[in-house]
Order: structure tokens, then C-alpha cells, then sequence
């Protein structure tokens, strides 16, 4: 049987080399917690940098958005719907205010956690952060996305 | 409230989230929201909370859908405010 989390990180509309969820560990209508490794292997880390392989802020942004965004949005739009329809998920990101405290290195796990602002007409805003191992602050902020189920499958 | 009182509010609120090409100038009250005035799906949802907040009412999904211009938005307004 698979958990609720498990289908949650199923339903994503992402997969490799751009997922970056490995498992939620806790959900809410009002809140999500997730995980995710960078693994040394990752595409971007022969370009970023040249001589020193540093996690792009904007993957860390990526990965704060898939957890803390799409994953919170696909367990409220499936309060509000039938759990098959999740499939014909439509997903934007429509904004961030982000501050970067810290790096992330190859082979690092980082904790995401996000806390929902509002959700409303298909708009989830939520205040994000992300953690590393030693429950430090990488980076914080807030980020927003339409979410939607398509309804043009009839 | 009246419309112009009303409208008088509105207009702030839908100037904060136009996009740089489309001047404060072009609005009216007959002008569509996103099909003209170029405000996207996740501003209009902006400006509808703005609204919220100013006019202290709250909209349904039914009244979002039936948003589209300056003029619906009054309308609507109007409405939340007599009921009220």
C-alpha cells in the first residue's frame, strides 16, 4: 500500500534530472515537510561552478518550490477533488522573494519546510525555508504558483 | 457607495499589478482585466485579496469567474455591499 506522501511525490508532474523531492515527512492543509539529497551526479555541477561545484540557487529554489509548492498544492486540490483527476495537473510559478544564508555542497540532504499563506482561486502562496543537516537556515522566503486541474480531458 | 466611489478605490489597487507596457492611462472602466490590460492569472488573484482587504467583502469562485473588467469588479462590489 502506498502512504498519502508517497502518491503526493508520485502525482508530481517532474522527473529526473529535474525532480528534486525525495520523500515528504509530513502534511497538512496548512503545512509540508520534505527532503531531497544532491546527489554529486547532478547535471549542473560540471558548469557550477567551473572549479568548484556548488548547488545553483536556483535549484535550491526549484526544490523549495517543488516541496513546498506543487506538493502542498496537489494535496489541497485533492481535498477539493477526485484523487484521479490529480494527472491533468497544471502548474506555474508565478513568484519568489528569496534570501540565500548559506551553500549547499555536493552530496548534501536538505530539509524543506513550508507553511501555507493562502490558496485561493488556484493561487498557493506559502513562506518556505530550507534546512540543512544541522538544522541551519540555507535559504528563506516566499513563493507563489498556479496550480489547477485541467478540465479540457472530457 | 457610489460607482465613482468606488471605482475611486478599485483604481489603485489594479494600478499596483499592471504590467510595465500598459500605462495606468489605459484603464477604464470597460477595459478587460487580463485580455487588455495584461494583468496575469496570478495578479488578478492579487488584486481581487486587495479588494477583499479595502472593501472588507470576500468572493466567491462564482464572482471570479464572472470578473473580467473594471465595470464587473464594481458590480460585484456593489453587490457584496448591499447584502452585507
Amino acid at each position: 500500500m502506498k502512504t498519502k506522501l508517497e502518491s503526493i511525490v508520485e502525482a508530481l508532474p517532474y522527473q529526473a534530472p529535474f525532480l528534486f523531492v525525495n520523500e515528504l515527512t509530513f502534511i497538512s492543509e496548512e503545512k509540508v515537510e520534505g527532503n531531497y539529497t544532491f546527489s554529486p551526479e547532478e547535471y549542473f555541477y560540471e558548469g557550477h561552478f567551473k572549479d568548484m561545484a556548488v548547488t545553483p540557487g536556483v535549484i535550491l529554489t526549484e526544490c523549495m518550490a517543488q516541496i513546498g509548492v506543487v506538493c502542498l498544492g496537489i494535496y489541497l486540490l485533492s481535498k477539493l477533488n477526485s484523487e484521479n483527476d490529480i494527472k491533468n495537473l497544471q502548474v506555474a510559478l508565478s513568484s519568489t522573494e528569496i534570501d540565500f544564508l548559506k551553500p549547499v555542497y555536493p552530496g548534501e540532504t536538505v530539509t524543506v519546510v513550508s507553511e501555507k499563506k493562502y490558496f485561493r482561486f488556484n493561487k498557493l502562496k506559502c513562506n518556505v525555508k530550507m534546512l540543512n543537516s544541522k538544522d541551519e537556515v540555507i535559504c528563506k522566503g516566499t513563493i507563489s504558483g498556479m496550480l489547477k486541474i485541467s478540465e479540457n480531458e472530457e | 457607495m457610489t460607482t465613482e466611489q468606488i471605482y475611486a478605490k478599485l483604481l489603485p489597487i489594479v494600478k499596483t499589478y499592471l504590467p510595465e507596457d500598459v500605462s495606468e492611462k489605459d484603464i477604464t472602466p470597460e477595459k478587460d482585466l487580463t485580455g487588455e490590460l495584461n494583468i496575469n492569472s496570478a495578479h488578478l488573484v492579487d488584486v481581487v485579496l486587495d479588494v477583499e482587504d479595502e472593501f472588507n467583502v470576500e468572493f466567491a469562485n462564482a464572482d471570479m469567474e464572472n470578473l473580467r473588467t473594471m465595470n464587473d469588479a464594481i458590480d460585484i462590489i456593489k453587490q457584496k455591499l448591499n447584502t452585507k
